[in-house]
């Protein structure tokens, strides 16, 4: 990735290449699709303050005029992809990329908003709740595939700590004990993986979809059989939100981030724990050498099997926070299936942000942001089909995946089995 | 002579192994049945009997003798006194009046145990009590699949005979959980497919579900929007359009992992989101049926529906034969012809494929769009023989559930059909047995999920069965590569 500027690859000076050609067209998108449909003098409103009594200090409105901005920013993209295609950002592409994607949904916020007024904390707000339990997936996803282990049943776990976190939350009473059986029942679901994967050395996509369809079908059997008749067993209480102490009184950022419940809490403290894990501990650097080169690991007196154990119940763990987020820490009940594919829109978060710990939180609010846009894309009546914004995740994971842009590459053993000799 | 028997033996366990794989999976379940059963928990646990004399129905009554055997000459905590015409439980501490009793106050009523005492016994006093209530819920639960799913055979020979008379009146009521059996095999039959050759190329492909959808979408277009066409020329256009559909789905991501190496398996579930956002907004805009506010699509014309064959409710449809016949194609195709060969050694050894001068790129997007063909074609299979229109909600899971019939059928055309015979009569009985035994149509995704893991893991089964593992070289599937190891040669 840091290759040295003397030397100079082929492949990546296409890619370089077509970041910029990428970044041109981006302002031109923005050029066609909002410019052009805007006329001079409409002013767009954003609101800065969140729609409830909160502590942050209260900033004024921000009103922009519409047609001017949409201008600047489509001519900064363009600039910005002009100046990679003459000299190129190197090591700050990947900055700039998040740069112009932020441009575009500003853009876009714009154009929405042209006339009319957009409580913009409040769209945050919403794309952080929606956040959470994709970077969770995603967190999840980092801690399996950096050791080598393809998570893809992280859906099946989130369902099924999602189910225990409603059931244990009912019956105890209380929402600490409700959260730690919840995260244990989707560590041994983890453990089931990392058993199916490392012992048995089971296909890890085989293995994966055959938790996930477990998890569905006995998630779905508990509720239908048990749950749909005592109803007393499926209604837990929720985690207060709790403000932080002078934090949640920053404007903008305070009310999105810092008013939020205890798991949201959490997520920011395992992300800082995980990166620091993974790059500055001898833990990460084991299971950075796994991911990659698991034999050379194995000489070097590391046990693979056992590191790879480790993450995957770890990985497990967190990913049944994710589950227990959007039960005790959303809608306080448990419905069939109602995960409905965070699981995998977290693994597009990992690959989107570059199996990074907060690569992926970055990109688990882009999502969550797209998310939320594609609800208030009906109420704007925007000309644009809210399905379309649904896609763009996807999309977008795939363009990264092939490498079009802001290549992402997986680590070197990720889905490998590995023998000990 | 020592090979040939090893490779004989590696061979039984090739239809051995799936076969044990299923029977441990139906026991598990049976177990799973019967203890999440309440009324076998209770049979487990509290046995109630009443104290009798005379003593004639043992199923609710004890006589004197045998209750004092068991249980002390005085009511304790935990039996149950008849006081006028109700029967109160005895605690130490009253906390509803209207149900319970004290002690002392019990005691002062019933001195001893006689008639108008409950007790109850538990699981080791009676036990077979509970297990004759576990085996009740567990045959009740199987005798409903088996008659959902192929039917009463009593029932099914008597209609047969009546018909011999010339009454065919009870036929079609008789036969109808057989048909709806093949019906529901029919996409698991075309999915499975397109997993399996998938797998012997060496591709994942478990974006079914989406190749799925698009395929019934392009299916119900030409169907509807073509018309006045005679059915020889409509209904397989409307076939070939869903296996075009689905085949150009599955193709992206084969082209994005032959040009720049990105993980076909990420990209398949990444099209499946994109498929089901695309018809969403297809169902709600451009094919939203006219005058109405549901997203469905219009109906297709007469002229695109495959036949069927009896009237009434039976929707055995001719779509299980199109599914039968591509099974046959595909089997000659991949065994029979050089593309089929090109295929399963770039699925095998793509550096040998590459070696001998075989283009990876071209297998790769083929096998990806033939797979997603296949896929494709189960939608249109669906749309045109029992539906007939696109509902918003289309697919009922197929893209999971066709990789356990791909990995049960050894991703063997034959050993497919054969998966999706089991899983579809499986489905199809599963609806009988919720209606019956009350027990969740999921139980079924349960046993799918085992019999994936017993397939995938042989040596659980091996250790459960005591079974010696053969010297040949194993047949499963552990990485990639070897997936294309499905059948002995």
């Amino acid at each position: 990735m840091t290759a040295h500027p003397a030397i100079v690859d082929p492949a990546a000076r296409r890619r370089s290449r077509a970041l910029g050609v990428f970044l041109v067209l981006i302002g031109l998108m923005i050029y066609v699709f909002f410019v052009r449909s805007s006329t001079a003098g409409q002013l767009a409103t954003f609101g800065m303050n969140p729609g409830r009594q909160t502590s942050a200090l209260r900033i004024a409105d921000v009103t922009l005029p519409v047609l001017t901005s949409l201008y600047i920013m489509s001519l900064l993209s363009v600039a910005l992809g002009v100046a990679q295609l003459a000299w190129g950002f190197r090591r700050a592409e990947d900055v700039v990329l998040g740069l112009v994607a932020l441009l575009l949904v500003l853009a876009f916020l714009t154009w929405a908003a042209r006339d009319q007024s957009l409580n913009l904390v409040g769209i945050l707000e919403a794309a952080v709740q929606r956040a959470t339990p994709i970077a969770l997936a995603a967190l999840s996803g980092v801690l399996c595939e950096r050791s080598g282990v393809v998570n893809i049943a992280i859906e099946g776990m989130m369902l099924t700590a999602a189910l225990v976190s409603a059931v244990v939350g009912s019956v105890s009473g209380s929402l600490v004990i409700a959260l730690v059986v919840a995260v244990l029942a989707s560590g041994l679901l983890g453990a089931l993986l990392a058993v199916l994967s490392i012992r048995y050395r089971v296909n890890q996509i085989i293995s994966g979809t055959a938790i996930n369809i477990l998890a569905t079908g006995a998630t779905s059997f508990v509720s239908a059989r048990f749950l749909a008749v005592y109803q007393h067993l499926n209604s837990p209480s929720k985690f207060p939100n709790w403000p932080v102490p002078l934090l949640s009184r920053i404007p903008i950022i305070g009310p999105a981030f810092f008013e939020s419940n205890v798991i949201v809490y959490l997520l920011f403290v395992l992300l800082i724990v995980v990166h620091i894990m993974l790059y500055y501990t001898p833990w990460g650097l084991r299971t950075r050498a796994v991911g990659e080169h698991p034999r050379a690991a194995d000489t070097l007196g590391i046990n693979v099997y056992r590191v790879r154990y480790i993450n995957v119940i770890l990985g497990g763990m967190v990913a049944g926070l994710g589950g227990v987020f959007l039960v005790l820490g959303s809608v306080p009940r448990f419905d069939e299936l109602m995960t409905a594919g965070k699981g995998f829109i977290g693994l597009a978060a990992l690959i989107f942000g570059k199996w990074n710990p907060f690569g992926a939180f970055g990109a688990s609010l882009i999502f969550g942001f797209t998310d939320t846009f594609q609800a208030k894309l009906q109420i704007l009546r925007a000309p644009i089909p809210s399905q379309f914004l649904r896609m763009a995740p996807y999309l977008i994971t795939m363009i990264v995946l092939a490498g079009v842009v802001g290549r992402a590459e997986p680590p070197a053993a990720d889905g490998e089995p590995y023998e000990k000799q | 002579m020592k090979r040939s028997t090893r490779a004989r033996r590696a061979h039984a366990q090739t239809i051995l192994l799936p076969l044990l794989a299923i029977v441990t999976a139906l026991i598990l379940g049976g177990i799973l049945i019967i203890v999440s059963d309440l009324q076998v928990i209770a049979a487990f646990t509290r046995i109630p009997r009443q104290v009798a004399r005379p003593f004639t129905d043992p199923a609710t009554q004890v006589s004197l003798e045998e209750a004092l055997w068991r249980h002390p000459n005085e009511v304790i905590v935990g039996d149950a006194v008849d006081v006028g015409n109700r029967s109160l439980r005895v605690v130490e501490e009253v906390t509803d009046d209207r149900n319970q009793i004290s002690l002392e106050e019990a005691r002062k009523l019933y001195p001893e145990l006689g008639p108008g005492v409950t007790i109850h016994y538990n699981f080791f006093q009676k036990p077979g009590v509970g297990l004759r209530a576990a085996w009740r819920s567990v045959s009740v639960a199987y005798s409903a699949l088996f008659e959902g799913s192929i039917g009463n055979p009593g029932r099914m020979v008597r209609a047969v005979a009546d018909w011999f008379r010339g009454d065919p009146s009870g036929l079609s009521a008789a036969f109808y959980p057989l048909s709806e059996s093949l019906v529901t095999s029919t996409p698991y039959i075309l999915t499975g497919l397109a997993v399996a050759l998938g797998f012997r190329a060496g591709l994942f492909n478990i974006g079914a579900e989406g190749q799925y959808f698009v395929g019934g979408l392009a299916s119900v277009f030409v169907g509807y929007s073509l018309k006045g066409l005679p059915i020889y020329v409509h209904l397989p256009l409307a076939l070939l359009a869903g296996m075009v559909g689905g085949g150009l789905w599955g193709a992206i991501p084969g082209l994005l992992k032959a040009k720049t190496g990105a993980h076909e398996v990420i990209n398949t579930i990444m099209m499946n989101y994109i498929a089901f956002a695309l018809s969403d907004w297809l169902l709600n805009g451009p094919m939203m049926r006219p005058g109405g506010y549901r997203p469905i699509s219009p109906e297709i014309e007469a002229s695109a529906r495959l036949p069927r064959f009896f009237g009434g409710d039976i929707r055995f449809h001719a779509g299980f034969f199109v599914a039968l016949a591509m099974a046959a194609l595909v089997y000659w195709l991949l065994f029979k012809t050089t593309i089929g060969f090109e295929l399963r050694t770039v699925g095998a050894n793509p550096h040998a494929a590459r070696y001998a001068g075989m283009s990876l790129t071209k297998n790769i997007v083929l096998a990806m769009f033939l797979s997603g063909g296949l896929a494709g074609m189960s939608g249109a299979n669906d749309i045109t023989g029992l539906i007939y229109y696109m509902p918003n909600a289309f697919s009922a899971g197929y893209g999971f559930d066709s990789i356990a019939l791909a990995l049960l059928g050894r991703s063997h055309p034959v050993g497919v059909v054969l998966a999706a015979l089991l899983f579809g009569t499986l489905r199809a009985g599963a609806t009988r047995m919720q209606s019956v035994a009350q027990i969740p149509i999921d139980i079924i995704s349960i046993l799918q999920a085992m019999i994936i893991i017993f397939i995938a893991a042989p040596e659980i089964i091996r250790a459960l069965y005591r079974l010696k593992r053969p010297r040949v070289q194993e047949p499963m599937p552990e990485s990639d590569g070897d997936l294309a190891e499905g059948a002995p040669a």
